[in-house]
């Protein structure tokens, strides 16, 4: 098991913008105390769950317990290139264009 | 005729006391002059529907009519419609046409069905209240200063109206349920996995289950024996048979076992709400049914393992959002880095914003462990309750919501008191059961729902209990005064 | 001070399946961009992965061919990070549960030694897209035809430690794969890229240094001058005394450098968590052991073969049956010329030399085995020489025949009449009295050398056609 935070972790606005980060939402510099103290609130809904006695439950991730079905290999999907562009926001040459991509 | 159920439109209408294209007609006028009131649709497709009732009455008149043709019915607009806008309530997918249907959509128009729009929503899901919703508040019809409930709130205000006699809802957290309940109609929540998510846009891949929503237990029947099935493309989707749902509805209530979670019936629960619950119940047993109490004793793990979960795949399932392939793109972008957090700056309400963050919180390195792993050893907890219930009854019951409709506006300043009023429907999603809510009442004119929670795949035995009901019960059938009845 | 290099590497396997991994869209190379780019491929809303069985055969077939663990529960993972080539904003892989665990690979060195080198995992995943960086002013074009191709990605422990070892182990696996049939192993194409981690580290510790990671190598000649390339820096730095950045780098093979990569943040949060949308795959015995059965003859295997079968030599053996299409191709010619050591000998300098030279795959050589087989019967019964059948071999590379048609036309056939040789070698013996007079002055050690003067005079009249024993033979008469 790795670190439990303590109790009712709180959230600062750096660590609020170091997540918006990673999640690419831009959040304006007069609302991120708001949004850390309202999402510091939610996290304080988990202390129960930190309390919690789940040792040696195995996580549970499909309610049903199902296993995945394999699909034949076969190609079904035709080209629909011009569908697809109709709704994009910005192409040229059948290609999608972003702001230029440095690697 | 907008005050009749599914079942006696479709038999009207193979009697061909109206016509396919009358009906929706006059659905359209109802629309037009009520909505305005209401905000329970986002897009009105007049002309598709008025093309699909000719094509319905067409059939009608060849005799090649199923049990829902020329039905008017509506779609959250969560589900894709090929070449109707499908917003998913957010600007972000303000201009999002999609170019397919979703399973469900196909279904429901393959049985006949005439839709007549999309409706409102909370953003991508997230909501009790309908307030969420870029194209504003959804209104109760019931009285105009409440909420709908949400996430289904369009498709509970708009069938509640009378303005479509039914809708499809998704359901991740009590999205179908809780607004049927507010609204007095009623509502199913299939087993996770009945019905297909393909083309229904994702908020929580492992809780999101889509469903029907109309007046009576017996439409919810007709629509799921449309809306169930196996969907090669769906990986969740289950291979298990469809059963005729309305083949059991008169099935006697003797012997049943319902069984009463105490965790349901205890603080926090609305006095007025239970005391229309506890009469639902003695309903039930007078009819047979055996009323027995058990317990859930990992309930009070549920909010926080469903407010763990549901945010940790919501904020993945958005990621696509990224103004590159459809929906919004910011203005003028000065770099990949501007495009993408302008982008979802922009396109995103503060709701959804906040269970991105919570989620993308949860998944982060070093809390993985103390948070996502944790909800979901919970829930395999919280599950377990359920089956170890299911033991010894058939059934669970007990009320939709802790309270009826809140006032628009009261409960947006603390989401944490929004998020409690999921405290009955949440267990549900997280253990993949099915769920119903059925009217049972008022509390000072506003609808009271009572929850009826099955084993998995045991939608039938539900139907069949909320339809006994019925036959007995007239909450289902009484319409607000907007819609031109009285409660 | 002296290094020792540690290196791990990450081979990116595109498999070969007609549809993608998560849905029904073509894979073929090479298409109009976003024309094999479906719904699902373009991650529309709604749209919903489900699992391509080859993929799930193949990866299954990967981990059997090395002897490794194979995952009898498998789980996908999300891999979170935003990149316009990423349209779901999270790529499908594995991470905690893999389809193939622990295996091992042994390699062949030029030496004649071999190492064992360690698989950690081989793991499922999904292929990103491409960012086309050309001809948009100030914008990158993205063709997500490549999105969603299948990739098994098989990652090595840290137990390689040179170069020449990297470039063996990618050869041995290339090898394997085209064997198994489950890649076309096309570097060009990007089916098989290789990112290496490296670092250096005092010779005889046994603590790692710090790694750098070089990504996205696509060739066996890149892989081994980055590597070179990257020794030299890192141990130019800690020679200064100074400390190696844990970074990721790309090689730059125009000016044959690495530099740093500028996209990828430092400390990525990729934020694994189970793939909701698939299930838990199981596999049952049955279906690993019906993978087992319909296993080809492996390289190692068929390599083992060749040296007790053939009585070939263990190099010689190991470059023969380095791809499937070059040991087909030389069982053929030797069950048809009825000598393999003359046929491998051919097969390895010959054709192989030929190939290289005009930079050309075994699967499109212009020889077919059966006219190199008739080649080898022409020396074998003496119609013509070993140098003759290389100016044969010459003619049929260049399309102008099979060999008997070329000898014929050519005229090349050996002379092997005696009273034509005979008459020869008296004229050879005739016009050269000096080294007669010095042949038979020497003894019989000198003898031997001073023959050679007199053959490939007769060799040089014959042009070449003589039948060497049968010179031999009456030089040794004639002389006396």
């Amino acid at each position: 098991m790795s670190d439990t935070p303590s109790s009712s972790p709180c959230v600062d606005r750096e660590e609020i913008e170091k997540i918006a980060e990673l999640a690419r939402i831009r959040i304006a510099a007069d609302q991120s105390d708001e949004v850390a103290s309202r999402i510091t609130r939610i996290l304080g809904m988990f202390d129960t769950l930190q309390a919690a006695d789940t040792e040696g439950v195995a996580p549970m991730a499909n309610p049903l317990d199902a296993t995945q079905a394999l699909r034949p290999d076969t190609v079904t999907e035709g080209n629909r290139r011009d569908d697809f562009q109709a709704i994009a926001p910005a192409v040229e040459n059948g290609l999608y264009l972003v702001p230029k991509v440095i690697e | 005729m907008h005050d009749q159920t599914v079942a006696q439109l479709a038999r009207a209408l193979r009697d061909k006391q109206f016509s396919s294209l009358e009906l929706t007609e006059h659905l359209l006028r109802r629309i037009g002059q009520l909505d305005g009131q209401l905000n329970s649709f986002i897009t009105v497709t007049d002309e598709q529907a008025l093309d699909a009732a000719r094509r319905a009455d067409e059939a009608l008149a060849s005799g090649r009519a199923g049990p829902l043709t020329g039905v008017p019915i509506a779609h959250k607009d969560i589900f894709c419609t090929r070449g109707v806008r499908t917003s998913c309530g957010s600007r972000m997918l303000d201009n999002f046409v999609p170019p397919y249907d979703a399973t469900v959509v196909r279904q429901l128009s393959d049985a006949g069905t005439v839709s007549l729009g999309k409706t409102n929503m909370d953003e991508f899901a997230m909501g009790s209240s309908n307030e969420n919703s870029y194209y504003g508040p959804v209104k109760n019809p019931w009285n105009a200063a409440l909420v709908p409930g949400g996430s289904s709130g369009g498709s509970a205000a708009a069938v509640a109206a009378g303005l479509v006699p039914a809708a499809t809802g998704t359901d991740t957290g009590g999205s179908i349920r809780q607004p049927a309940a507010f609204c007095g109609i009623t509502g199913l929540k299939p087993t996770y996995g009945r019905v297909s998510r393909l083309g229904m846009v994702a908020y929580a891949s492992s809780l999101d289950q889509g469903g029907p929503m109309a007046r009576s237990a017996e439409d919810c029947a007709l629509l799921l024996n449309a809306m169930a099935g196996h969907d090669p493309a769906d990986s969740t989707s289950t291979r298990r048979d469809v059963p005729d749902y309305c083949a059991d509805l008169e099935r006697p209530l003797d012997g049943l076992r319902i069984g009463l979670p105490k965790e349901y019936f205890g603080e926090g629960l609305n006095a007025a709400t239970g005391e229309c619950i506890q009469a639902a119940l003695k309903e039930l047993e007078s009819q047979g049914a055996t009323l027995v109490e058990v317990e859930l004793p990992n309930s009070q793990l549920t909010i926080p393992t469903y407010y763990i979960i549901a945010p940790a795949e919501a904020s993945t399932n958005l990621s696509r959002y990224d103004g590159v392939r459809y929906g919004h793109r910011c203005a003028d972008p000065q770099d990949l880095h501007d495009l993408y957090t302008r982008t979802r700056e922009e396109g995103f309400g503060d709701e959804v914003k906040r269970r991105i963050l919570v989620g993308t919180y949860a998944l982060s390195a070093g809390y993985y462990d103390a948070y996502y792993k944790k909800a979901q050893q919970a829930r395999r907890l919280i599950r377990d309750d359920f089956l170890a219930c299911f033991e010894s009854v058939d059934i669970i019951a007990g009320p939709t919501t802790p309270g009826p409709a809140f006032g628009i506006g009261e409960k947006t300043a603390d989401p944490v008191a929004m998020y409690l009023e999921d405290v009955y429907t949440l267990a549900v999603n997280l253990a993949g059961l099915p769920g119903m809510s059925v009217p049972a009442g008022f509390v000072d004119g506003k609808p009271v729902g009572l929850q009826l929670i099955g084993q998995h795949f045991d939608e039938g035995r539900l139907l069949n209990v909320a339809h006994r009901f019925q036959q007995v019960t007239d909450w289902h059938n009484r319409t607000p005064e907007l819609a031109g009845g009285t409660a | 001070m002296q290094f020792e290099t540690v290196i791990g590497l990450e081979v990116h396997l595109q498999l070969a399946t007609q549809s993608k991994i998560f849905s029904g869209s073509a894979t073929t190379f090479g298409a109009e961009p976003n024309t094999q780019a479906s719904a699902v491929d373009l991650a529309m809303p709604g749209m919903l992965p489900v699992l391509n069985e080859r993929a799930v055969r193949y990866a299954v077939m990967f981990g059997l061919g090395i002897g490794a663990d194979i995952g009898r529960r498998s789980v996908f993972d999300r891999k979170n990070y935003f990149y316009p080539d990423l349209p779901k904003g999270y790529q499908i892989s594995q991470f905690s549960d893999p389809i193939v665990g622990r295996g091992t690979f042994e390699i062949h060195l030029e030496d004649g030694s071999t190492r064992e080198i360690g698989i950690t995992r081989a793991h499922l995943e999904e292929d990103a897209g491409k960012s086309l960086h050309e001809d948009f002013q100030g914008a990158s074009g993205i063709d997500l035809n490549r999105a969603g191709t299948p990739l098994l990605e098989i990652v090595t422990e840290p137990d390689i430690r040179s170069a020449e070892e990297a470039v063996a182990y990618l050869k041995a696996l290339h090898s394997l794969v085209t064997y198994l049939g489950i890649s076309d192993g096309n570097m060009a194409e990007g089916s098989m890229r290789c990112d290496i981690n490296i670092s250096l580290r005092a010779a005889g510790s046994d603590t790692l240094g710090t790694r750098a990671e070089i990504k996205n190598v696509n060739s066996f000649r890149f892989v081994e001058k980055a590597i070179q390339h990257e020794i030299e820096r890192q141990s130019d730095i800690l020679e200064d005394g100074g400390k190696v950045v844990q970074e990721t780098r790309l090689y730059d093979a125009d000016r044959n450098e690495t530099r740093p990569m500028r996209s990828k943040e430092v400390a990525n949060d990729y934020r694994y968590f189970p793939e909701p949308d698939l299930l838990p795959v199981v596999l049952d015995e049955a279906f690993i052991e019906e993978l087992r059965a319909s296993l080809p003859e492996l390289p190692r295997e068929k390599r083992a073969r060749f040296v007790s079968d053939y009585g070939l030599g263990d190099y010689d053996a190991g470059v023969l049956a380095a791809s499937r299409a070059l040991a087909d191709y030389f069982e053929a010619v030797a069950s048809e010329a009825g000598d393999a050591k003359i046929a491998a000998n051919w097969v390895q300098v010959e054709l192989l030399g030929r190939l290289n030279r005009d930079e050309r795959d075994i699967t499109d050589c212009p020889v077919p085995a059966a006219q190199l087989a008739q080649l080898i019967q022409r020396i074998l019964d003496n119609s013509i020489s070993g140098k003759i059948a290389k100016q044969v071999f010459e003619a049929m590379w260049n399309g102008e025949g099979d060999a008997d048609s070329i000898i014929a036309a050519k005229g090349l056939q050996q002379v092997s009449d005696s009273g034509e040789l005979e008459a020869m070698v008296e004229a050879v013996i005739a016009d050269n009295p000096g080294q007669v007079e010095q042949y038979r002055a020497a003894d019989e050690g000198k003898r031997k050398k001073l023959v050679g003067f007199f053959v490939g005079q007769v060799m040089k009249v014959s042009k070449g056609q003589a039948n060497p024993q049968m010179v031999n033979q009456l030089l040794a008469e004639k002389l006396g």
